[in-house]
């Protein structure tokens, strides 16, 4: 489909007509705020919120707290990631933990976490790590032995060592691999600070939505899961952009960025 | 065989090379008893059947690939491992898309730490032999096929090599890229006057370029025939056509439908 002036204005249109089903069926049916508020007092909240800026402190724990995590996570997978794709050893010994972790739901760890590193920063950092950590240490595994047969005999032919190999080759090989697992890595990182909130915390966005709950103040948890929205895709497109200029040379992404001109915008 | 009538210095010595994949009765046999020398400067055209070992030769003599028996020499020294002077050139490009054209050609270069100052005029000049002045700073993707071979034969000819070897270069491009692409390989190796190896199927292709043709056979891989090419060069696309050209594909085709290698 090709976007126009006009069909923007009918998907403006289209959002703001599901705004006003919803209002007029919770005030016809008078349904009660605490099972589901109407979109104006979930944009009351929102304003409250921000103007008494109290969220904007929550915000920025959580968003801390993500971003240190996705550091802690990120390093670690990176460097395992590398050992295990270089090293048939360090890989058959690493495997048996590799497959135990990757089948078990890492956020039910939270609970423990929070016995061992308390209720502050280090628990939710900790656990924000832990979540993202798989998918980009599997990611760069995956990337570095990915470099083609062809390419490789090219370089031993030239006589270049494993160092080289490995830096000329198999790394910029492997970025578009890394780059898709760190877009989810950093998704991974803010549901992992959430759930440590939720499982028990001081301050953040995940216990501002856990103390909302117990005053059943559903209108203001809303308010809060659309500031989680944002929060989420902000953070997502930071990667995105990043990744748009390091791989520029990526078939794949061209072809993404072909299909975003073409259907999306 | 391995002596040279011209007295020309022999670049390679290839010594009763085989090579086996497996052990006892079970073993397959990919190359047996090769037995062949080139002279400095010389083109070579390897031509055979899918399965007659001519690319395992080319793995052995880049030092990819250990052989089962026998040994292979490059300049007085017998090859053991890959090596600084010898330049390859695959079926596909193999070039690196996150490397511009220049930036590719001088990967040897930076490999072999020569120095990116010295060697970025000769990769202009390179690039200029082959008709690439003002790509230099485009990406893989935006060039052609038969462009890109261009840059991958510049770079197996950028740090020098003694030797190049190329496997089935043109192989994968269409027909007239191919034709003209071999015009061009004539070309600029009558400027270079490199050793070539050259391993292709096609029959016309083979006679085209080469000083020698070796005519292999497959199951086990062993070599068919030999002969020397004396048209003129540098020959024309229309030489194809020639009655003495056709006395050469004929002798190709012989030996290959001989010794059932033709499919």
């Amino acid at each position: 489909m090709k976007p126009t002036g006009a069909s923007f204005l009918l998907r403006l249109l289209l959002i703001a007509a599901f705004l006003a089903v919803w209002e007029a069926i919770v005030r016809l049916f008078a349904i009660p705020a605490f099972i589901l508020p109407a979109p104006t007092s979930i944009f009351m909240a929102l304003y409250r919120g921000i103007a008494s800026s109290l969220y904007l402190d929550h915000v920025w724990i959580t968003l801390t707290e993500t971003l240190l995590g996705f550091a802690l996570g990120t390093i670690l997978a990176f460097g395992l990631g590398i050992a295990v794709a270089l090293s048939r050893r360090i890989e058959y010994f690493l495997y048996p933990f590799i497959v135990m972790f990757q089948a078990m739901p890492k956020v039910a760890l939270a609970p423990l976490i929070i016995i061992w590193c308390g209720l502050g920063l280090t628990s939710k950092v900790v656990s924000a790590a832990l979540v993202a950590f798989f998918p980009l240490m599997v990611n760069t595994i995956v990337g570095l032995r990915s470099a083609d047969e062809d390419r490789i005999n090219l370089m031993r032919s030239l006589a270049a060592t494993r160092g080289q190999i490995f830096w000329m080759l198999q790394l910029p090989n492997a970025m578009p691999y890394i780059f898709a697992g760190l877009e989810i890595a950093m998704i991974f990182a803010l549901i992992g600070a959430i759930v440590a909130e939720f499982v028990g915390a001081q301050s953040g966005l995940g216990m501002l939505m856990q103390s909302m709950n117990f005053t059943m103040d559903v209108a203001g948890q809303f308010s809060v899961l659309l500031i989680l929205s944002v929060l989420g895709l902000a953070l997502n497109s930071l990667v995105s952009e990043v990744r748009r200029r390091v791989l520029f040379w990526d078939p794949s992404q061209k072809f993404n960025e072909a299909v975003k001109k073409k259907d999306i915008t | 065989m391995a002596a040279r009538a011209d007295g020309a210095r022999d670049v390679i010595a290839v010594r009763r090379l085989s090579q086996r994949y497996g052990d006892g009765p079970d073993a397959i046999v990919a190359l047996q008893d090769i037995d062949f020398s080139v002279a400095e400067g010389e083109f070579i055209s390897i031509v055979g059947p899918s399965g007659c070992g001519k690319s395992t030769l080319l793995k052995i003599l880049a030092g990819l690939l250990p052989a089962s028996q026998g040994e292979a020499v490059l300049n007085g020294t017998p090859i053991d491992g890959p090596r600084k002077d010898i330049g390859m050139v695959f079926q596909s490009p193999v070039l690196f898309p996150w490397r511009n054209v220049l930036a590719n050609v001088l990967l040897p270069a930076d490999v072999q730490r020569l120095g990116r100052e010295q060697m970025t005029g000769r990769a202009l000049e390179l690039l200029a032999l082959v008709g690439l002045t003002g790509f230099e700073h485009r990406y893989p993707w935006e060039l052609s096929g038969g462009m890109q071979q261009r840059v991958a034969l510049v770079r197996a000819l950028i740090h020098d090599p003694a030797l190049l070897l190329m496997d089935e270069p043109f192989g994968a491009l269409d027909a007239l890229t191919r034709e003209t692409m071999n015009v061009e390989l004539q070309r600029i190796w009558l400027d270079r006057r490199k050793t070539v190896l050259f391993v292709t199927h096609s029959t016309t292709e083979a006679v085209f370029l080469a000083d020698r043709v070796l005519v292999m056979t497959a199951r086990p891989g062993r070599i068919g025939d030999m002969f020397d090419v004396k048209l003129p060069r540098p020959r024309s696309l229309d030489v194809m056509t020639t009655e003495a050209f056709g006395v050469h594909t004929r002798r190709i085709r012989a030996v290959l439908s001989g010794g059932g290698g033709i499919e």
